[in-house]
């Protein structure tokens, strides 16, 4: 079978930064592979390498930029990658999840994978929403929250558990094709060894444009429009010990032995 | 055109919180839009969540009486034909694990422009939802297009709906197609093992900040030391450093110990929601923005491998 990784390259906030009009002023961002993704390459490379995977294909929707990001994806063992991007998309702002859904739903139909794997969500903009949307417009089955997957190839159903709140999975049996969005802790994401570096050099990233994928501005249109954003207020009122450590872990160990936990 | 539909959630026989916290922002928004509240109620035993959810605020509760747990495709099916049938401008449903599992295909087939996980509104003829990014960094106010909309909210952002209310009750009939392509086989509890971290007194719980697995013995020292219980954030787990059973968070378990100490713990809002409920919260954290300080009682701005052994000592 084929599996889709969806693959986003996602921007982290430094400690200290500054706003500058809706958006987080570039020289305080990096760019980094989204946590949740990397656990969804993980669980594709690991089918591939127990047999029921025949080939691993990731997509990201990023500019030239994430090229960065995709050769990670490939060091760890993916085998190509489709990256969709476009002068429209540049300008478009946030993308809300039927664009997203638009996008990545095209991607699918010339892949015509079996299983698509994503994050459950970016570590960015925390939607949370696109797995489950792109399955339901794909007419695929899907599962939310997987924090573990069993692959039967004689029955073609992927045993899945779904972490809930509260220390419950839910165990539930889902036909494919399938849309899995993947929560971390179901695997343990490899380093990108060198060997998998230099490989990923010669691996193909596939640009696409909306023309391309057959789509037009249409397709892109968002409705959601950020019109603020700023530092949420502290509410802060905890008494902070100040000092060196010696004088601090003093003060600390006062208040243990006041509360009677620690003698 | 301008009413509210709120969806609720229940578990294992048990309407969860957020049921009662998605009431009163149900009808925060059916205030603002003029509208009637109307919330449904989808399996399980309907008839007795349907009188505990008739809250004051409450206008009309549609139940639909099909199977026993959720399932996505039963939920899927029923939002979408009740939201055809009451045609309500916000629909409203948790942004729960099971939330996130039917309400972007709800919104994908009736076309409706979804914003999850959001934490206010403000309506003023047109949504405005407030949300969070990059890790809870920064909020962002997102105005939403479209006559409808869709939006999850976060849990224990708005109070539970109290009082008793005169909410019209009524049986929604909706046409399942329950040959859908996946089946709920059951429930597991996790963790297992030897402690149980909800019943502990004093928790010393670590986060991302101790860096690697070979730090973990200096925690254990301080545990030994002060006799404490300990317990992790998810990232600790999630690298196998502790077994799940040790996880406070959403996902892991709650605890309302006397003291909770965090350390290297950033206070990731899906981690709060795990231990706000000690009584003394103390945090030692390098970076004085954390948000974990803006729920701590006490803290020490500063780093772990300094603070730790100094506070060992004082115990040996």
């Amino acid at each position: 079978m084929k599996v889709l990784v969806t693959v986003k390259e996602v921007a982290e906030v430094a400690d200290d930064f500054e706003i500058a009009g809706t958006e987080v002023d570039e020289r305080y961002l990096e760019y980094d592979l989204n946590e949740w993704d990397d656990y969804a390459v993980e669980e594709a490379v690991q089918l591939k390498e127990d047999g029921p995977a025949e080939e691993v294909v990731t997509v990201t929707v990023g500019p030239e930029r994430s090229e960065e990001t995709i050769r990670m994806a490939l060091a760890k063992g993916a085998d190509r990658a489709v990256r969709v991007w476009d002068d429209a998309l540049e300008d478009a702002g946030l993308l809300d999840v039927e664009t997203k859904t638009n996008l990545l739903e095209a991607v699918v139909e010339e892949e015509d994978p079996d299983l698509v794997l994503t994050g459950v969500q970016a570590g960015d903009d925390a939607f949370g929403a696109t797995g489950v949307s792109l399955a339901d417009e794909l007419g695929f089955q899907w599962g939310a929250v997987v924090n573990a997957l069993d692959y039967d190839a004689d029955e073609n159903v992927a045993h899945v558990h779904r972490e809930l709140e509260g220390g419950v999975e839910e165990l539930t049996d889902i036909d494919l094709p399938a849309v899995l969005t993947i929560q971390t802790g179901i695997n343990e994401p490899r380093y990108a060894s060198l060997r998998g570096i230099r490989q990923a050099q010669s691996k193909e990233i596939a640009p696409k444009s909306l023309d391309d994928l057959g789509l037009d501005a249409g397709a892109i249109e968002s409705d959601l429009e950020v019109t603020s954003m700023y530092e949420p207020e502290s509410e802060s009122d905890a008494e902070i010990f100040e000092g060196d450590a010696s004088e601090t872990a003093g003060e600390l160990a006062e208040v243990l032995r006041e509360k009677g936990v620690a003698e | 055109m301008s009413d509210v539909l709120a969806v609720a959630e229940h578990r294992r026989g048990d309407l969860r919180d957020v049921s009662f916290e998605l009431l009163t922002a149900g009808r925060q928004l059916a205030d603002a839009t003029g509208g009637d509240l109307h919330v449904a109620v989808v399996s399980g035993d309907t008839e007795s969540f349907a009188d505990d959810l008739n809250r004051e605020g409450v206008d009309a509760i549609h139940t639909v009486s099909e199977g026993e747990e959720f399932n996505h495709d039963v939920y899927t099916q029923a939002v979408e034909a009740l939201h055809a049938e009451l045609d309500p401008e916000i629909l409203v449903m948790p942004n729960s694990v099971n939330g996130l599992d039917y309400a972007p295909a709800v919104a994908n087939r009736l076309d409706l422009p979804l914003v999850t996980d959001a934490v206010d509104f403000d309506y003023d003829g047109g949504l405005t939802v407030t949300r969070e990014m990059y890790g809870s960094k920064v909020e962002t106010t997102v105005d939403v297009a479209g006559d409808q909309q869709a939006v999850t909210i976060r849990g224990a952002e708005w109070p539970a709906a109290e009082g008793v209310g005169d909410a019209d009750i009524a049986e929604f009939d909706v046409d399942i197609d329950a040959d859908a392509g996946s089946t709920v086989t059951g429930f597991e509890e996790v963790g297992g093992g030897d402690v149980d971290i909800s019943e502990a007194d004093f928790i010393v719980s670590i986060g991302r900040g101790i860096e690697e697995e070979d730090n973990l013995p200096l925690i254990e020292d301080l545990v030994e030391a002060t006799g404490a219980t300990l317990a992790s954030s998810r990232p600790i787990v999630d690298n196998g450093w502790l077994p799940k059973n040790r996880q406070v968070g959403q996902s892991g378990k709650v605890v309302t110990p006397d003291v909770y100490l965090a350390i290297g713990i950033s206070g990731a809002v899906q981690h709060v929601a795990g231990m706000k409920g000690a009584d003394t919260i103390i945090a030692v954290n390098t970076d004085p923005n954390a948000p974990i300080f803006d729920i701590a009682d006490y803290g020490i701005v500063g780093d772990l491998f300094e603070v730790v052994p100094e506070l060992i000592e004082q115990f040996e």
